[in-house]
């Protein structure tokens, strides 16, 4: 409770509160998360039920449309899908491959950062060298290569199946240059300082004071490169997706659906793929203005 | 010098070889290769005869020599989908990528300067302020959708640009060009226009903030009290002082123009070898995926060879850290 109104009255919460693009960004992203995790509840139809959805309601054009029906408010894809409906339930696996995408990046780059930066010398040296070189490669080609060649080692008719683990450990292996140089240079900091020094002189071990004394204390900017992150990985699937090396039509992203709608632009229904769009967008800038709002008030530089 | 340099060889060597490896991976372990080209119904003899020609009976590490002394010779075989080598397949898709890489590196280039010169003059102006905001949606949206909004808008609702294709390619020997015919350069607008948006940005926002901090050193000012014209002080001194980073940068974004040019190649169904890399990985034909992968690897690895040398020669801090470091 206490720790609650302390945030309330402190200066990140106030930065927030100034900042209207700020809380209408947050508000939007409150918005498309809970959309996206509370799809089978909040969805009006569920997309995927062969027995809700009918050919007969196929290619509707929104309610707003003179044959638009009202029951579909985005309109209907070729099969008879509601488009808001599977718009959440792809926002729902767009948002799953990012977290987890990050969460991957964020693990392997935190861990091998603090390595680096705290024990030196060569592991530091080999460690760098390794992001140095992986960051020469654009971050999308390197995804796009992993998923587009990985998926090749499996047999054809498992590839769909394990496509969401490809995507993420595709996206994931290509984020974590970013918490590998972000924490190694804080643990250069943090390692000369008294504690460190203080828990070395009481013999406790070398990977109790990196993860449990030095960990939390270079944990801080890792936030914001992860908010911003999250945005990266949301674009990179739909990217990846949208190239037909993503998440299968079986069990589509925002990525995959603007991928079958393309198809259907020339002919007119173009709300089957625009809606997947502007939602994917909207996600996304919400996600990154957060992120450099977090950015800015973080920082006690720019203040 | 030479040290730094061998240093570099050898790194990029390095990452060759490992590439070259996954490559030869995915020759050789997925899937067999010999079922995929006789089809099921061929006879074990058959088989074993094509096993032998193809060298596939030999050592691995045998076979791995082979496949790289043929990848140095340009040499991947065939291709399982269309039963041509794969070299020629990307010699003929090699102009689209390049002319189409070429033109969106050009429209960044000249937009975001530009657009990054205009913003850091007219810092308060209201369209400065609307190309700022722009700029922001840009770095967000991603490629393929800033490809399929214009495709919607151009292609379908006015029907003044084609989507697809790049129209009549003229042949000039086993180069193909988009560039002497109004189809061809008619169908390079779009994806053009597509594949520049994101580096133009990065370079509209790296002109401005270069721009604005070079117009509040103390040579401006003196040149404005010297009584220069403000074009003389905008164009020939700061202009001039700012374009040294853009350049460095600009070369760097050239591989991601080509990394990018994959999406954008997909979303207008540009016949280059983006395209026919998302093909090949569609119907799992292994040697255009590697060939490509070896291939878009050492374009990667040059360029960064070359950027890493010319900072070397630009650069003098570079070198002193060398000697006093030995690092």
């Amino acid at each position: 409770m206490e720790a609650i109104s302390r945030f309330f009255d402190g200066d990140v919460w106030w930065s927030f509160k100034r900042s209207p693009v700020t809380v209408i960004a947050a508000i939007l992203a409150v918005i498309c998360i809970l959309g996206a995790v509370l799809a089978p509840v909040l969805a009006p139809h569920n997309p995927y039920d062969l027995a809700e959805i009918s050919l007969l309601d196929s290619n509707l054009p929104p309610a707003w449309e003179a044959t638009g029906n009202s029951k579909f408010l985005l309109g209907t894809d070729q099969q008879g899908r509601d488009i808001l409906s599977t718009i959440m339930y792809g926002s729902r696996v767009s948002l799953l491959v990012a977290v987890c995408a990050v969460g991957m990046s964020i693990i392997m780059g935190v861990s091998l950062g603090l390595v680096a930066g705290y024990v030196g010398g060569r592991v530091d040296s080999l460690i760098m060298r390794i992001a140095d070189i992986q960051l020469t490669f654009p971050a999308i080609l390197v995804a796009l290569l992993i998923s587009g060649i990985g998926r090749q080692f499996v047999p054809r008719d498992m590839q769909d199946a394990i496509a969401i683990y490809v995507i993420i450990f595709s996206i994931g292996l290509t984020g974590w240059v970013k918490y590998a140089r972000t924490v190694r240079g804080s643990t250069l900091v943090e390692k000369s300082k008294e504690y460190v020094q203080a828990a070395r002189v009481i013999g406790v071990s070398q990977a109790r004071i990196m993860f449990s004394h030095v960990l939390p204390n270079v944990l801080g900017p890792v936030l914001v490169v992860a908010t911003l992150n999250i945005a990266e990985a949301i674009i990179a699937e739909a990217t990846l997706s949208f190239l037909g090396v993503g998440m299968p039509p079986t069990q589509p992203s925002l990525g995959t659906l603007i991928s079958e709608g393309q198809n259907y632009l020339f002919s007119g229904e173009w709300w089957i793929t625009i809606f997947p769009g502007i939602a994917l967008i909207v996600m996304v800038i919400s996600v990154n203005l957060v992120g450099d709002w977090l950015r800015d008030a973080l920082n006690p530089k720019l203040r | 010098m030479l040290a730094f340099v061998l240093r570099r060889l050898f790194q990029a060597a390095l990452v060759m070889l490992v590439v070259a490896f996954v490559a030869f991976s995915l020759f050789n372990y997925v899937g067999d290769p010999i079922n995929m080209m006789l089809g099921q119904d061929a006879t074990p003899e058959q088989k074993v005869e094509l096993r032998e020609a193809l060298g596939l009976d030999k050592p691995d590490y045998v076979q791995f020599a082979a496949f790289v002394g043929n990848a140095v010779k340009g040499d991947f075989g065939l291709s399982l989908r269309q039963a041509r080598p794969v070299s020629t397949l990307i010699k003929e898709r090699l102009p689209a990528t390049l002319e189409l890489a070429f033109c969106a590196a050009i429209i960044a280039l000249v937009g975001g300067v530009v657009m990054g010169v205009y913003t850091a003059l007219n810092r308060n102006g209201i369209f400065s302020q609307f190309l700022l905001t722009i700029s922001l949606v840009g770095v967000s949206l991603p490629t393929f959708l800033i490809g399929i909004l214009l495709i919607l808008i151009f292609a379908v609702t006015l029907q003044v640009l084609p989507s697809y294709g790049r129209g009549d390619p003229t042949q000039i020997g086993w180069w193909s060009t988009g560039f002497l015919t109004t189809s061809g350069l008619r169908a390079l607008v779009l994806p053009s226009i597509t594949l520049s948006l994101g580096t133009m940005t990065l370079i509209m926002r790296l002109v401005r903030s270069e721009m604005m901090e070079v117009l509040r050193t103390d040579y401006i000012k003196f040149a404005r009290a010297r009584g220069l014209t403000n074009q003389a002080v905008n164009y020939g001194h700061a202009l001039k002082n700012t374009l040294v980073p853009v350049m460095t940068i600009t070369g760097l974004q050239l591989g991601s123009i080509i990394a990018f040019a994959i999406v954008t190649e997909t979303v207008f169904q540009w016949p280059g070898m983006g395209f026919l890399f998302i093909q090949s990985v569609q119907f799992a034909d292994i040697p255009v995926m590697a060939a490509y992968l070896v291939l878009i690897s050492a374009v990667f690895v040059t360029i960064n060879l070359i950027v890493d040398l010319l900072y070397y020669v630009v650069d003098p801090r570079l070198r002193i850290e060398q000697t006093s470091t030995g690092h």
